[in-house]
């Protein structure tokens, strides 16, 4: 369904700052897919994101979805079928309107000058509800008022609201505490399952990218360097997936932010 | 004396409230879009200017029309500079409110001045219409406030509309706009148009209701508007809206008045501009201060005691 070909992205060219984000990058990804991808810093996950969602324009290659050629589409249009999430909880939701408001701008629907009618409320108070926070009761409050785990919950909700036809998650986890952060983490495993969303999903937690969906990829020098789903992924441990990085890097994934347990 | 402040008064009101129009502008382009518009002066001119040239040419109704036209026109400029051209938004401000100082003096023929003494305004027409009446002797009134009240509605309305959600998410989190498919760019240019058609009413308003046209009658608009910006703001709280907005045309009737005082107290008229600097660093330097006082108070006890305080 997604399908970016031959796609080269490099920052500050023909400069000492130079760095390939992106070098020929090939990959498919198939409906219902859940992919984490995993990667030092600087590997070219983020840029990956970037890329798909239309945040710059790549520098050559092509970029599919849904059998759409969007390499050229402007971020704004792509938001209607790619959601995505950032490791910032503050960054999916405007703090100085209500939960309410932020809520009928993600559902999105009805012309420029509709308002929001008492039906859309009992769909955000029923929606709001299943993220089990008290945040139904709460919808008039500014969503600057919620915690940063809250935030990210309403951010899953509101990307979710009209399910896309694909999901990024871009280490929405990381900045949460461990508790708020496993249940954002089941919270996202619910919608995606619900919804069969197809979802790439960036982590550090080694675990938790075996754990997760149905296919890992590891990026090094925005590159794939391994590529695994299946069988054989099912008797991976994290040790493993440390020698497939040192026999294709070169070098131990040594890493502060990567969490190895 | 009784007779002196309610004439006090009915000054202040009338013209707080025409230039409450240009609060509420920079309520939605400041409080709403996080755009200071620094076209501002040149835009209240502008509406100023084109408003007298369509009255003297004698289409009083017409010229409101025309005066918000072009307001909205400079505003399309000002916001399709710092949306597509890359140029910063305080800047293309400023640049829009430089060029448009030539082509205001252009407007009004060559001229810095205009006299309307013997034209018929929206103002003169309603004299007519409601001479005998009991809002007879409040003509100039019943105008202002019909104005203000049905900008204070649409403004409201619009702000909960889809697309008024969308211009407030712009101004609080742009990324968020555009991961709803909603276009920053495009609330930005749909908020400076309208921001900026109320502003040129208000200069448009300014000119008929004071007879005449001078090239700065808006010079120093844009501290005024946000000087009762902040003094509503002050007023009125953190509340809904709707709340809000009535708050921004109060606090433009509380400027006026409290300056209205002043000049009674044999304050200059020049003074007017350098009160509302003040007010304007008063009211945005004060809770800057009140915040980091805790700071303060604690540095000074440190440096006091052993430093440890």
């Amino acid at each position: 369904m997604l399908e970016l070909i031959d796609v080269c992205k490099t920052f500050n060219a023909k400069s000492i700052f130079e760095k390939v984000a992106l070098s020929h990058f090939d990959l498919k990804v198939n409906d219902g897919d859940f992919i984490s991808i995993i990667g030092a810093n600087g590997a070219g996950k983020s840029t990956l994101f970037n890329a798909i969602c239309g945040t710059f324009l790549t520098d050559s290659g092509k970029i599919i979805l849904d059998g759409e050629d969007i390499t050229f589409k402007p971020e704004h249009k792509r938001a209607k079928t790619i959601g995505r999430l950032f490791q910032d909880p503050m960054r999916g939701s405007a703090p100085g309107m209500s939960i309410e408001e932020n809520l009928a701008l993600a559902a999105g629907h009805g012309g420029w000058l509709s308002k929001v009618s008492k039906a859309d409320k009992e769909v955000f108070r029923e929606r709001l509800s299943l993220l089990g926070m008290g945040l139904e009761d709460r919808m008039r409050q500014p969503v600057g008022l919620l915690s940063g785990g809250q935030r990210q919950a309403l951010t899953l909700l509101m990307s979710t609201f009209n399910p896309p036809r694909l999901l990024l998650l871009d280490e929405h986890t990381a900045a949460l505490d461990p508790s708020t952060s496993e249940k954002v983490l089941e919270l996202t495993k619910k919608i995606v399952e619900d919804n069969k969303l197809t979802c790439l999903m960036i982590t550090h937690n080694m675990q938790s990218a075996l754990d997760l969906g149905n296919r890992t990829v590891m990026m090094h020098m925005g590159k794939i360097i391994y590529d695994v789903e299946g069988e054989e992924r099912k008797g991976l441990k994290v040790a493993d997936l440390l020698d497939r990085f040192r026999e294709a890097a070169g070098r131990n994934l040594d890493n502060d932010r990567m969490m190895l347990v | 004396m009784l007779t002196t402040i309610l004439g006090l008064g009915a000054t202040a009101l009338e013209l707080g409230l025409i230039s409450s129009l240009t609060v509420l502008a920079l309520f939605l382009s400041y409080s709403m879009l996080n755009v200071c518009d620094l076209s501002t002066d040149g835009c209240f001119t502008l509406g100023a200017a084109v408003g007298a040239v369509v009255a003297i040419s004698g289409h009083p109704y017409l010229s409101i029309l025309a005066a918000m036209g072009v307001g909205m026109v400079s505003g399309c400029i000002t916001a399709l500079l710092q949306t597509k051209m890359g140029i910063d938004s305080l800047l293309s401000g400023i640049i829009v409110n430089t060029g448009l100082y030539s082509v205001n003096i252009a407007i009004m023929g060559g001229a810095s001045l205009l006299n309307m003494n013997r034209t018929e305004t929206v103002f003169t027409r309603a004299k007519t219409l409601l001479e005998g009446t009991f809002l007879g002797p409040q003509y100039r009134l019943v105008v202002v406030v019909l104005f203000v009240a049905a900008a204070l509605v649409l403004l409201t309305w619009f702000l909960k509309t889809r697309l008024g959600l969308a211009i407030r998410a712009t101004g609080n989190n742009p990324d968020m706009v555009r991961s709803s498919s909603i276009n920053p760019a495009f609330t930005t240019i749909v908020g400076l148009c309208l921001s900026n058609s109320l502003t040129a009413l208000s200069g448009c308003l300014l000119a008929q209701s004071q007879k005449s046209v001078n090239v700065t009658i808006g010079s120093g608009m844009v501290t005024i508007a946000l000087a009762s910006l902040l003094i509503g703001r002050a007023f009125m709280g953190k509340g809904s809206i709707g709340k809000r907005a009535v708050g921004a045309v109060l606090g433009a009737f509380v400027f006026r008045l409290v300056y209205t005082i002043a000049l009674r107290f044999n304050l200059p008229a020049y003074m007017l501009k350098l009160v509302s600097s003040v007010i304007v660093i008063i009211a945005i330097a004060g809770p800057y201060f009140k915040k980091r006082f805790p700071e303060f108070r604690r540095i000074r006890q440190a440096s006091k005691g052993d430093g440890n305080a």
